[in-house]
């Protein structure tokens, strides 16, 4: 394995535990996060706020270093019609299971029913975005 | 709410671990892209998506699998359409806009989150009177 694939596997175990341990892998904090007129579950802004702190901070603190080896992408600060509608259509179907596509591919792992119908249709929905788009767009990669 | 904390952080460690080891942002829904579409890519994305899975596996194993979503299969199929569709459309999703994009201060990023946060909102309050069981939350 190189070095860039282990890298990446220490990301994704990384990635899955936290979403394990601040309980994102339950598709019910998700939901009651968004009902608003319900029983408003606050959990994910606290997920939310401890990522962007960590990452955020990394990206100050180890930037300077690694510049010219670690550059990421140019910033997106691009709003269009695409970008909206495309993120109201994820929200519609992220309201209706409670999924995004990280915890969804960790409930695989669990062994959850509901997360393997979810994850084979969100396969099918990437591969239509991309036969729709024509063009392949690394958008998710440079935000 | 603390260990929503921590879990976040632990969130925004892998994205650092991600951008030192690739020089890219974590957003899931490009990397389920990526290993579906991008061959020369395809490993690195396939190696991440196997620690999510390999951790969901581990906590099913330690006892506290993930929970199941309350909304019937019939619906969820029509969900992970939308939500493979509208990611890809909208170039991310809860971790490459959400997490990623609003650690850098990208304003497309943080229209983009805002209207997936509206647009599930309004969902969930249309979705919760249709489906009465799935209110249990």
């Amino acid at each position: 394995m190189s070095r860039k694939t282990i890298g990446t596997l220490v990301a994704g175990a990384l990635f899955g535990a936290g979403l394990v341990v601040s309980g994102m892998t339950d598709p019910r904090n998700v939901i009651g996060f968004l009902d608003f007129s319900g029983h408003w579950n606050p959990r994910l802004v606290a997920v939310m706020a401890g990522a962007v702190v960590v990452y955020a901070g990394m990206l100050r603190l180890l930037g300077p270093i690694v510049r010219g080896i670690r550059p990421l992408p140019a910033r997106n600060n691009r709003v269009d019609a695409r970008l909206v509608a495309g993120a109201a259509v994820f929200g519609v179907g992220w309201g209706l299971s409670g999924y995004c596509p990280g915890p969804a591919i960790v409930s695989l792992g669990s062994g959850a029913h509901s997360a393997l119908a979810f994850v084979a249709a969100m396969i099918v929905g990437i591969l239509a975005a991309g036969a729709f788009s024509g063009r392949r767009r690394s958008g998710c990669e440079t935000p | 709410m603390l260990t929503g904390f921590f879990g976040g952080a632990l969130i925004g460690l892998a994205a650092t671990v991600y951008w030192l080891a690739t020089g890219r942002t974590a957003g899931v829904s490009g990397i389920v892209d990526g290993a579906l579409r991008e061959r020369e890519v395809r490993g690195q994305r396939l190696a991440f998506l196997a620690g999510l899975v390999a951790v969901g596996l581990l906590a099913a194993v330690v006892g506290s699998p993930a929970g199941a979503s309350p909304y019937p299969t019939a619906v969820l199929v029509v969900a992970g359409v939308l939500v493979g569709f509208g990611t890809r459309l909208g170039g991310g999703c809860t971790s490459g806009h959400g997490v990623c994009g609003i650690s850098r201060f990208s304003i497309a990023s943080i229209v983009a989150t805002l209207t997936f946060i509206a647009a599930g909102a309004v969902t969930v309050a249309i979705a919760t009177r249709l489906f009465a069981a799935a209110a249990g939350s």
